[in-house]
């Protein structure tokens, strides 16, 4: 055995070793209740923590293999993995087969990787490699645009696609307006989802308590939720950046809080219900309208359908997502945009610049804010109904995730990220339970092996010269 | 010249961190259309002048008067209202550029607050009209100006941060200068360059001096630089002022020579 | 007065709890300038590996409490001390001199990782603890009202004060101490003078979350039930306290926990327990704007 061997067998198993000692009582004994009187009693899982550790001793081995560029040991490894996992073998729990299967593939993938870097990196540096990229660039948007605003009149348009639709678009949404906080501002906001409440319940109470409209109540949601901004904000804007995160994880908590305690104006944790849904132009998307009021199957003389609410809201939320996409992007190659991203960059330099720093960031906070209001009020016309349980600090935590994993700036990331983060668990129900973990997870690979996200390239907001075209320099 | 001209008036300045007196008692005046240099031995207290000056420190003793279109109280001010109204621009020891924005970006960034007023607080600039497109377009000409004269145009869309490090200083001055300054702080701006950079550097600065008509006020090691284009020194060391006035009758002071020199008696005799 | 006697010993019990986690907060803060925000989970998976013990300890049938109690403890510090020592190997060492809201933003990651995966393995349901300590001492009674302190409350206290007086000795007087205190003035110098930077920190993580397992045992043995979700708020609680005594302090730890459980007791017993948090979150937020360097924290002076 050679001594390189030796050194990688012993890493192996001290990973093993460790990831045996954090699974040994989380893991390995599972507490479940046994009747009232008895308390708890065990599930022992000491035989399934055995097998993943043998999994990580292996998948690690492999790992180091494939960085030490033994390319044909760490397939090896990888590929038994692979076959154990997708064997018929009896592991003790389908999770077990997963867990081995996903290793093997994480070894295949890491061993195959500096291949498949130096191919792409080769493709991307051929011509017509260039003219796709630019190519691509240029459309992806519009093409992901385009296939958005027809979605709804294609067959795919069931119930639960639109819903999906619009669970989507407003996580677009939300991401969208925090990236102007986070990516192009660089301030992390853990509390934006208190924003997000002030916007649902200004329409919850406006539209319960004195009859308002949505469209009448949407501006007004964005207001209030920007001056909570302000007001917030002022104060708190001064502190570094990690204090920050701290003291508006604090404010998320306290207006959370608030409305749970504050029963005589929210209802406490039982929420307001009776929501009235948008409508449009005075048509409600209802089987039969409330007195006074038409319903769209009315107005529009077809029969009623439930979907048609739906794709109406689909399309409220594809419009407001759209406009503050253009929003951000118009601001972004204005003088305020681009403060913000030399206070992300430099904040002593902005001061000697002449830059008001808390001025700068407090209408980025207030801009974020009032994004989040207006989806805010949206989600309560979809939901007809709001509680505090919606607001809760890990919507602020996926919200944030979506921002990081698609490239803090980037705006065309933010969409493949929440589609990534919000479709996928929903379209493989199975996967919801591992969902958050893969979240936080994906947070912590994210910052590691990219930290600028999926999407890390920044486009300049103004130019000197013409852009390069495909082949030039 | 009389005392009521000089651009920039340093009275009994005083900077104590806790027990540490970094700055005891300084006075000096720098005029306009001059280049004034602080020079000192290391842990002189320069950069703490100008700390002071630009309002990153609070004095805690001592007067800054400034008089550029009218007269302002710089110890008075915050941070970034003496860089805005006052029109004091700086540049830094350890350049701080905005490494991920592009050149052009970065001078058009210097250029924030006449940008703004131009976008009516980006209310114009985003319904698109037309009279923030001309400001716009006119802040680009000054930045494009601006990279002729340190040569970079070609380099307008780049990230800053991937120029070389000769070139990240004269950037660094250029933005600086978009701020339409009355006085430029120059914190060791030779730092690290090369002999023919530091010939360019010195073209530049004489030609923001005799072009542009702004006053200098510069710290520096390089003694060479300091000797061929200042106007007027002033010498530092352990945070008093040991001596001021023309190069040539700095050079021979005692004191300074015994700050720069001897390190005991026999170093000053020697 | 009988009953503002009783809030107090309640106070400073809970006040107890709260600094042993700060401690953790103030020594990372203090070494690597991040807010470890895994902390509360490793506080939690302290907790639970705590309660595990316990049961553990009853198939045995190790009767007596002070041997069960003491063998959870060693047993929850070293097996939590794993838990800090690889969530800082794997989220932070990565990214040191990675842009600066990069540690922070893994260190979110991992605490809802840490959550969920305690959530999968264990079930989200309470676990109720039982009782492992009962009875107590009745210091006096007035106006009807018997002053308590349980037996309960003065093992919390007890061990509290021991850890920290251990912990204190370490700092300021072993070699370890020092090389953290070096690392923390200037790592690069510290290195360069041959301290073994990676291992101090990684040491620093491990004292951090051992503490944090001796509050998780204690809450789980106070409180009688815990879930996957308790670190998120005692989380939240103990780096109110750490900033309220300074953070980078380690006697400001302790102040700050103190106080901060004399601020919710107090808070819950005289004015409305709905708003505890709130009142400790508006601590929070009023400490950082106004004086945050806390109480016994050192000004930073700001390098240009």
């Amino acid at each position: 055995m050679t001594p390189r061997l030796f050194s990688l067998l012993k890493d192996a198993a001290l990973t093993a070793f460790v990831a045996a000692a954090l699974g040994l009582f989380i893991v390995g004994f599972r507490t479940v209740d046994v009747g009232s009187t008895k308390g708890l009693a065990f599930d022992y899982e000491l035989v399934d923590l055995a097998v993943a550790v043998v999994a990580i001793f292996v998948g690690r081995l492999g790992l180091s293999f494939a960085s030490d560029g033994q390319r044909w040991p760490a397939l090896v490894l990888g590929a038994v993995l692979g076959a154990v996992g997708a064997a018929p073998v009896r592991l003790p729990s389908t999770f077990l087969h997963w867990f081995v299967g996903l290793a093997g593939l994480l070894v295949i993938g890491r061993s195959l990787w500096p291949s498949a870097e130096r191919a792409f990196g080769q493709a991307r540096q051929s011509p017509q490699g260039r003219k796709l990229g630019v190519v691509g660039a240029r459309w992806l948007a519009w093409v992901l645009l385009a296939a958005a605003v027809i979605l709804p009149i294609t067959p795919l348009a069931d119930q639960k696609t639109m819903d999906l639709g619009v669970l989507i678009l407003t996580y677009v949404m939300l991401g969208w307006g925090l990236n102007i906080v986070v990516g192009l501002a660089g301030l992390l906001d853990l509390g934006y989802v208190a924003f997000y409440a002030v916007g649902a319940y200004s329409y919850a109470l406006l539209s319960t308590q004195w009859g308002l409209g949505f469209w009448a109540v949407l501006p007004l949601a964005g207001a209030f939720a920007a001056t909570f901004g302000l007001v917030l904000g002022f104060p708190v804007l001064r502190l570094r950046g990690d204090y920050l995160a701290i003291v508006t994880l604090g404010f998320g908590e306290i207006i959370r809080l608030v409305l749970i305690n504050w029963v005589d104006l929210t209802n406490g944790p039982a929420g307001i219900g009776g929501i009235p849904g948008p409508t449009l132009f005075g048509a409600v998307f209802a089987e039969n309208a409330p007195p006074g009021q038409k319903t769209f199957a009315e107005m529009m003389g077809v029969p009623f359908d439930g979907t048609q609410r739906l794709i109406f809201l689909y399309y409220i939320i594809l419009g407001l997502a759209l406009i503050t996409n253009l929003f951000a992007l118009r601001l972004r190659r204005l003088p305020v945009g681009r403060a913000w991203e030399a206070l992300r960059e430099d904040e002593i330099a902005c001061r000697a610049l002449g830059i008001n720093p808390t001025n700068t960031k407090l209408t980025a906070f207030a801009i974020g804010a009032m994004l989040a209001g207006f989806a805010g009020s949206f989600f309560a016309a979809k939901q007809r109904f709001v509680s505090p349980e919606s607001f809760v600090f890990i919507e602020s935590a996926i919200i944030l995730a979506i921002v990081v994993l698609g490239g803090m700036g980037s705006q065309i990331g933010v969409v493949l990220a929440a589609v990534l983060l919000i479709g996928l668990p929903e379209w493989f129900r199975e996967l919801g339970t591992y969902r958050m973990l893969a979240f936080g997870l994906a947070m912590v690979l994210i910052m590691i092996f990219r930290p600028r996200g999926l999407i890390a390239h920044r486009a300049p907001s103004l130019r000197l010269h013409e852009k390069p075209s495909g082949g030039g320099g | 010249m009389t005392a009521d001209q000089a651009l920039i008036d340093v009275e009994h300045l005083t900077m104590r961190f806790g027990g540490l007196v970094a700055i005891d008692d300084v006075s000096f005046k720098a005029q306009p259309r001059q280049i004034t240099a602080i020079i000192g031995p290391n842990g002189a207290g320069k950069t703490t002048v100008f700390n002071c000056i630009t309002g990153f420190y609070k004095p805690t003793i001592g007067r800054l008067t400034l008089r550029g279109d009218r007269e302002y109280l710089l110890e008075r001010m915050l941070g970034h209202e003496i860089g805005q109204q006052a029109r004091v621009a700086r540049t830094f020891q350890n350049i701080r550029l905005f490494p991920g924005m592009t050149v052009l970006e970065n001078l058009m960034v210097a250029q924030h607050n006449k940008l703004m007023r131009a976008s009516g607080m980006s209310v114009f600039g985003l319904l698109g009209l037309n009279r923030y497109r001309v400001a716009e377009a006119a802040a680009v000409e000054k930045a494009r100006g601006w990279l002729e004269r340190i040569d970079l145009v070609v380099d307008a869309d780049r990230p800053a941060g991937e120029l070389p490090y000769g070139a990240q200083r004269r950037l660094e001055i250029a933005r600086a200068m978009c701020t339409e300054p009355c006085l430029l702080c120059l914190d060791e701006p030779a730092a690290g360059l090369n002999p023919r950079e530091s010939a360019e550097l010195n073209e530049l600065l004489v030609s923001i001096r005799d072009r542009d008509g702004i006053g200098v006020l510069l710290i520096e090691h390089d003694m060479s630089v300091v000797m061929r284009i200042s106007d007027h020194v002033v010498v530092l060391d352990y945070g008093r002022k040991i001596a001021e006035g023309v190069p040539d009758d700095v050079r021979r002071d005692p004191a300074v020579i015994h700050a720069y020199l001897g390190t005991g008696e026999e170093g000053a005799d020697a | 007065m009988a009953y503002f006697s009783q809030q107090l010993i309640n106070a400073i019990t809970l006040g107890a709890v709260y600094g042993l986690i700060a401690i953790g907060y103030t020594m990372v803060y203090g070494i690597i300038g991040m807010i470890n925000f895994a902390h509360g989970e490793i506080f939690m998976i302290g907790a639970f590996i705590s309660l595990i013990g316990f049961i553990i300890c009853g198939l045995l049938g190790i009767g007596s409490a002070p041997v069960a109690i003491l063998l959870v403890l060693l047993m929850a510090m070293a097996f939590t001390a794993v838990y800090g020592w690889a969530v800082e190997r794997v989220a932070y060492r990565p990214l040191r001199g990675s842009f600066r809201l990069a540690p922070l933003i893994s260190a979110i990651g991992m605490s809802i990782s840490l959550q969920n995966y305690v959530q999968l393995t264990q079930g989200a349901r309470p676990k109720p603890g039982g009782q492992i300590v009962s009875g107590g001492y009745n210091l006096f009674s007035a106006d009807g009202f018997d002053v308590r302190v349980t037996w309960l409350q003065i093992i919390i206290v007890v061990v509290t004060v021991v850890l920290m007086a251990g912990f204190t000795w370490v700092i300021s007087r072993t070699p370890l101490g020092r090389q953290q205190r070096a690392c923390e003035q200037d790592m690069k110098m510290a290195a360069l003078l041959g301290v073994n930077v990676d291992r101090t920190i990684s040491l620093t993580f491990v004292m951090g979350a051992t503490l944090a397992a001796v509050a998780g045992m204690l809450f789980l043995m106070y409180y009688g039930v815990i879930d996957f979700f308790i670190g998120f708020l005692a989380g939240i609680k103990a780096f109110t306290a750490a900033v309220l005594g300074g953070i980078g302090s380690l006697p400001g730890a302790m102040l700050g926990g103190l106080l901060i459980g004399l601020i919710e007791v107090f808070w819950a017993g005289y004015f409305s327990s709905e708003y505890k948090d709130v009142a400790v979150f508006g601590i929070l937020v009023l400490v950082l704007i106004f004086r945050p360097t806390g109480l016994l924290g050192k000004p930073e002076i700001e390098k240009v």
